[in-house]
């Protein structure tokens, strides 16, 4: 279980994280959600014991990592800096971090096999793509077999099949009872592998839920238009839809919540209410992130009610 | 303190840059030894050789350690500023976040190595020069106690060249600027105070309390003073302000750059 609890780190005048409180559970497979620069790699860092936090705490199982007995068998974590020595083949870099895992050269040679590096083993990582990269990061996380799994952005820079290889893996430990937290600046990326989202913006909490929880946010709309507003009204109300007026063009239409196209239509049919525009607008799952994280156009502080709404 | 010793000293035979340098250093170290011996060897008309006998095997012998030392040091500074040009302090502090064992470990390590370069520099230096001293000159003086204790302490001077080395990136963590201050200072800065200082009636005590000085110290022979430049400390005070360079630059970095964020 990490526990991070008012965590708040200043730079200078800069707060980067901003009393932060979230619990990432055991089991399943958390999203860290932000844009860039909103805090998440401070945050794990923090976590981590590489940057001390100006107040608050960030534990693993109620431990700072600086004081596990061997935080390399406890928690495996790969953080968004590219962290190899050019010189250095695959196999030796594993080989260099393997004795603070207490771990054998034959276990890094299995570790490569695993991440899709065995032939990649002895050659030097200067040569390596982006995406071979993450693949040693992700196989040096995992030299000390540890329960918790920390990734910062692993899945730049993998193709779509390392992408979705990655999300196998990442179920698989979960399934395993591993804690598993990732991080990313994009909902879609990871929103086929996560259980659990924590979503931040400029260093404070705006979302922390289970997955299913934020797609219900993630409202449908109908915008329907009738020359005959004011018939078209006594339908909505008539079906008890909440709706709003919505102009568009100078036509007086309405945006209706949470039908579908399909049941306004025969609505307005069945009441023989002429129609003139009648189009689903679907919210995506990003556009919800999108606007929890002030990326939709409008300004953080608009993006309050969203949240307000925050239950963590 | 063991398993991170072993991860040290793994990260340094997994790396080439020290045995390019350890390579550079062999070949200029004959080379030097070479000229010396024979220019020390090159009577002038109607007289003797200013350096001759023990004294002359011994200029030679120790050039590893006289000349020489830039190649330790610089090995030894960038173990740890490669840490930081590549960001392997992140790995290398999530595997075990006690970073005065980082340091530690990173000291030890470079000592270790340092003894290769010791061996390599030295040995390097007799084969260039003692061929020629005994054919030239007044002999190689290879069976000598006097001789060969320097020669023995020139191995160990070298070692804790890398170990000072160390010290200096723990402080200057940039990897252009910690070669430039090492070449600056190795090159240009510490013979320029030596001459200097020696010619300051109020300063000449200093001069011996520079490394380089204290390393020959520690040594028992030096270029500059087989020139009559400068007076050195006594073996064991040399040993000790030479090991307190690395002592306590280290300890500074310990404080500064290994107490900051790792961001």
């Amino acid at each position: 279980m990490i526990s991070v609890d008012r965590l708040t780190k200043t730079f200078g005048t800069v707060r980067a994280v901003d009393d932060l409180t979230f619990e990432v559970r055991p089991g399943a497979v958390t999203g860290f959600l932000g844009p860039n620069g909103a805090g998440k790699t401070t945050t794990l860092r923090m976590l981590l014991g590489l940057v001390a936090p100006t107040s608050g705490s960030a534990t693993i199982d109620g431990r700072r990592y600086a004081d596990l007995e061997r935080p390399g068998r406890v928690v495996g974590a790969a953080l968004e800096a590219a962290s190899f020595h050019p010189g250095r083949t695959a196999l030796d870099h594993l080989r260099v971090f393997a004795p603070s895992m207490g771990v054998s050269d034959a276990r890094c040679r299995e570790l490569l096999a695993m991440v899709g590096l065995a032939d990649a083993a002895d050659r030097r990582v200067g040569g390596f793509s982006l995406g071979m990269r993450q693949r040693l990061a992700l196989a040096t996380t995992l030299l000390g077999d540890p329960p918790v799994l920390i990734l910062d952005e692993p899945a730049n820079g993998l193709d779509p099949g390392g992408i979705r290889w990655l999300r196998e893996l990442l179920r698989f430990f979960a399934g395993e009872g591993r804690t598993v937290l990732v991080s990313s600046h994009v909902l879609s990326e990871v929103q086929q592998t996560v259980d659990d989202v924590v979503i931040i913006a400029q260093g404070r909490l705006v979302h922390a839920s289970p997955l299913a929880e934020l797609a219900a946010m993630a409202v449908r709309h109908v915008e329907v238009v009738s020359p005959d507003a004011e018939a078209l009204r006594a339908v909505l109300d008539d079906r008890g839809w909440s709706y709003a007026p919505a102009s568009r063009e100078g036509v007086r239409g309405f945006d209706v919540s949470q039908v579908s196209a399909a049941e306004v239509g025969a609505a307005a049919f069945g009441a023989s209410v002429e129609l003139h525009t009648l189009t689903q607008r679907e919210v995506e799952l990003e556009d919800v992130f999108l606007s929890l994280t002030g990326q939709d156009g409008t300004p953080t502080s608009a993006g309050a009610p969203a949240a307000a709404e925050v239950a963590a | 303190m063991r398993a991170a010793l072993t991860s040290e000293l793994r990260k340094w035979t997994t790396t080439r840059l020290w045995w390019v340098l350890l390579v550079i250093m062999a070949a200029y170290m004959a080379f030097l030894a070479v000229v010396m011996a024979f220019s020390l060897t090159l009577a002038p008309t109607g007289g003797t050789a200013p350096v001759g006998g023990v004294d002359a095997a011994l200029t030679v012998y120790t050039l590893g350690n006289g000349l020489g030392y830039v190649f330790p040091l610089l090995a030894g500074a960038m173990s740890m500023t490669s840490e930081f040009r590549y960001q392997t302090i992140t790995p290398s502090l999530l595997g075990d976040p006690r970073r005065g064992v980082f340091l530690g470990a990173k000291l030890v390590s470079a000592a270790v190595i340092g003894l290769a370069f010791g061996v390599v520099g030295t040995a390097a230096s007799v084969a260039g020069g003692a061929p020629i001293l005994s054919l030239r000159g007044d002999g190689a003086f290879l069976t000598e106690g006097d001789v060969l204790a320097p020669i023995a302490l020139s191995v160990v001077a070298l070692a804790i060249w890398a170990f000072v080395g160390v010290g200096v990136g723990s402080l200057i963590t940039n990897q252009v600027a910690a070669i430039v201050v090492v070449l600056a200072f190795t090159q240009f800065v510490e013979p320029i105070l030596r001459v200097g200082f020696s010619a300051v009636d109020a300063l000449e005590g200093v001069a011996k309390f520079l490394p380089g000085a204290a390393s020959e110290a520690l040594v028992g022979a030096s270029t500059y003073a087989s020139l009559g430049m400068s007076e050195l400390l006594d073996r064991w005070a040399g040993a000790l302000v030479f090991l307190a360079y690395g002592v306590v630059l280290a300890a500074i970095g310990r404080w500064t750059t290994l107490r900051r964020d790792i961001t």
